[in-house]
């Protein structure tokens, strides 16, 4: 016999879980008691429920695998509220379970009672409560198969007090099958649209491969490489998609979008065929989608029918898992007998694009730089020490860009940020996370001194289960991204971006939690401190790296634009 | 242009909130709901109507069945249906007048339910336009109150919004 909060941990275990982030509190802790008495889930305490949440959506990244917060009733559930949204921007399989107040309190403003389920409606995929103890291993299966199947997201299940109560003890069975009455998932894309879309990519003059995060959702690399190679044509990744296709390869012109290189822009402006695989078309990639690929037509695999025609009408919807879809144009592709279109000029005029504004323009006149750090070296400099090999989590703003331009991605699951809610906060315990799952593996956070300091409460969960991830810090003293924003359109008006005078010493701070902190000055001194930070493997090394307080990110696109207005530089602009 | 929608859900609590909740989050408006159990219990019905454009529609009807607690979504509007609505009206006149008032509304049937010292309450089904030219018509009467059930519907023939289907999900 076992009680609901037994049931509800060994359900987990029974899942293949074995490991969970979390804060305990009053509605949780028969739960945690239920924790304490077994080894087979190991719980993480974080210092704040969003860390909880982020660490295990960092683990889910890293791994494919669903990641399992569990936080208490009010304020833990609120907390836990940011993490929860940001899986769902991007599609991250996690289980969120939430403590609850007892059953015959809810809706009485009872001590920590919220609305967990109200609230969290409009950024999950699913949620249940729980109304009878029996039901949690039936719901923990349910909620598993939500999370990770078809287009994958958070789900969170409110667990109230009572339903963990260990007096009440009922016989466990996990379900072997599990039914739910509506939840197609889809497989194959219809042959027809396969064909008609080999059709097009044979006839296309002009093409251009843009994937997104559903190539990595749905471990579909080496699918879509196959494809590229087939083809011939250009491919840019997404934000999200970066490292699906190998970054170091010829056919990759980098990242497109908002902060996309020049050559990845120019060729999603003039190309005659645009083939969107497990993107969305998102705003920060279509600038503005009146004046989208007006000349091209479109082809667009995605898992979840409602991203179809949703920004941006296609010509061929291939409604299917990117994997399957994928090796299905492959074979198509293979045994078609139309001609396929000469690439060539294509190319050319590419590698013109890449010649005149590839990314490392603004790098190369660097001879007399005096010690100034500039941001993009930082990057090239942890590319360099780390082989091109590290996990890079990183948070938001200007340092997310420059990790997400510099950083060669050659694969999946290696990259891993917060692209859709844009969670500032979300790098380092998302790279807790990746450490528990690859500890042999470089972990790397890339950050600011303002992202960083968001959840820099985590410096202490670090140490007390030893996890020597390296915090690259880029320091420019100010809210970079803002400020640069404030720069182009505001005048040079700074309004509430800095804080130099009230900055923690980041290096005394990180060894007061016993880390290593280390910092740079001087662009002579950057390969060594890290070099240094990645050969002290058992430490969590702090680099704080004082970069050129005036730089921007660019390739930019112009707000209102097509993909091809673009800001190059401070001087420079393509409109 | 309104259109008209139908939608089988698990009869659970929190199912109608993820419904109206879908709409208030992506924008969409809703201009009419109706929802109530069906012969199985734990499916309910729910019609809505909806004054978006064609595209956005398709976006709702995508973004509605995406919703696990919905079985299955109609667009009525582009079925050969059956669709009557039904208003109940209470007026300050006598009986008499409201017999006046129900026989020559057109398009619609009407019949009177009860009458109170002077308060009549009659009840009014058929197209929501016409019901909405009714209540124009009254609007010199003393009007006191009316409710309106919001526009039902069924498709004509062999095809229905019902089902008996459960995905088996099996793992090894």
């Amino acid at each position: 016999m076992t009680s609901g909060g037994e049931a509800l941990i060994r359900a987990l275990s029974d899942e293949k879980i074995d490991i969970i982030f979390g804060y305990p509190g009053g509605a949780a802790l028969h739960i945690y008691d239920a924790i304490y008495q077994q080894d087979k889930v190991q719980h993480i305490l974080v210092r704040h429920e969003q860390a909880a949440v982020h660490a295990a959506d960092g683990f889910a990244r890293a791994t494919g695998k669903t990641g399992v917060a569990l936080v208490t009733s009010g304020p833990g559930a609120t907390n836990a509220i940011t993490g929860i949204a940001t899986a769902y921007m991007d599609s991250i399989p996690l289980v969120v379970i939430s403590g609850q107040v007892a059953s015959h309190l809810i809706g009485t403003d009872a001590f920590q009672e919220t609305d967990m389920i109200g609230i969290s409606r409009p950024i999950v995929k699913h949620s249940f409560l729980v109304q009878s103890a029996e039901e949690i291993p039936a719901i923990v299966k349910k909620a598993f198969h939500i999370a990770s199947s078809g287009r994958p997201g958070p789900v969170v299940i409110d667990v109230p007090k009572d339903m963990t109560d260990p007096k009440v003890e009922f016989e466990y069975k996990f379900p072997k099958d599990l039914y739910l009455r509506s939840y197609p998932i889809l497989g194959e894309a219809d042959s027809t649209e396969v064909s008609n879309a080999v059709k097009l990519l044979k006839a296309a003059k002009k093409p251009v491969i843009y994937s997104g995060g559903g190539v990595i959702q749905s471990d579909a690399s080496e699918e879509l490489v196959n494809l590229s190679k087939m083809i011939g044509a250009p491919v840019t990744n997404t934000l999200m998609g970066l490292g699906a296709f190998p970054a170091t390869d010829n056919q990759f012109i980098g990242m497109l979008g908002m902060h996309g290189t020049y050559e990845a822009n120019m060729v999603m402006s003039e190309a005659d065929l645009i083939f969107n695989v497990g993107a969305r078309f998102d705003d920060r990639i279509t600038n503005n989608p009146k004046k989208f690929g007006l000349e091209a037509k479109k082809i667009h695999i995605d898992s979840d029918p409602s991203s179809i025609d949703k920004i941006i009408n296609v010509d061929v919807a291939l409604q299917g898992d990117a994997k399957l879809v994928l090796s299905q144009l492959c074979k198509e592709f293979e045994n078609s007998k139309l001609e396929n279109t000469d690439l060539k000029p294509w190319w050319s005029q590419i590698n013109e694009w890449r010649e005149k504004y590839g990314l490392n323009h603004n790098m190369l006149n660097l001879e007399n730089q005096k010690d100034i750090i500039l941001p993009q070296q930082v990057i090239q400099s942890l590319y360099k020490v780390t082989k091109g090999k590290a996990f890079i989590t990183s948070d938001v703003g200007q340092h997310q860009m420059f990790a997400a331009q510099y950083y060669k991605f050659d694969e999946p699951r290696k990259w891993i940020n917060s692209g859709g809610l844009g969670t500032m906060g979300f790098g380092l315990p998302s790279a807790m996370g990746v450490k528990f799952a690859f500890p042999d593996a470089d972990v790397a956070c890339v950050t600011g001194e303002g992202s960083i300091q968001m959840c820099i409460q985590e410096l202490s969960t670090c140490s007390q289960y030893g996890l020597p991830v390296k915090i690259i810090n880029l320091n420019n003293r100010a809210l970079g991204m803002v400020k640069q924003w404030q720069d182009m359109q505001y005048g040079g008006r700074y309004s509430s971006i800095s804080y130099e005078d009230s900055l923690p010493d980041f290096v005394k701070l990180a060894e007061s939690f016993g880390h290593v902190g280390l910092k740079v000055e001087k662009f002579s001194e950057l390969n060594d401190a890290m070099e240094e930070a990645f050969s002290l493997k058992d430490k969590l090394v702090f680099l704080d790296v004082l970069i050129d307080p005036d730089e921007h990110v660019y390739p930019m696109l112009e707000a209102g634009g097509s993909m091809s207005e673009m800001r190059i530089s401070k001087k420079d602009k393509t409109f | 242009m309104i259109s008209h929608i139908a939608i089988l859900m698990e009869n659970q609590p929190g199912a109608l909130s993820r419904v109206v909740g879908l709409f208030s989050q992506r924008g969409y408006n809703i201009d009419s709901l109706s929802v109530a159990p069906t012969q199985d219990p734990t499916l309910s019905r729910l019609t809505m109507t909806t004054s978006e454009n064609p595209e956005i529609i398709n976006q709702i009807l995508r973004q509605l069945f995406k919703l696990v607690d919905v079985v299955m979504v109609q667009n009525l509007t582009e079925a050969e249906a059956y669709s009557i609505e039904l208003a109940i009206i209470k007026l300050i006149a006598p009986q008499k007048k409201v017999e006046q008032i129900i026989s020559k509304a057109n398009n619609l049937e009407g019949k009177i339910l009860n009458e109170h010292d002077g308060h009549t309450m009659f009840e009014i089904r058929g197209d929501s336009a016409d019901i909405d030219t009714l209540l124009a018509s009254l609007k010199d009467e003393k009007f006191l109150e009316v409710t309106r059930s919001g526009l039902l519907g069924m498709t004509k023939g062999n095809v229905a919004l019902n089902t008996n289907d459960q995905t088996k999900i099996s793992y090894e």
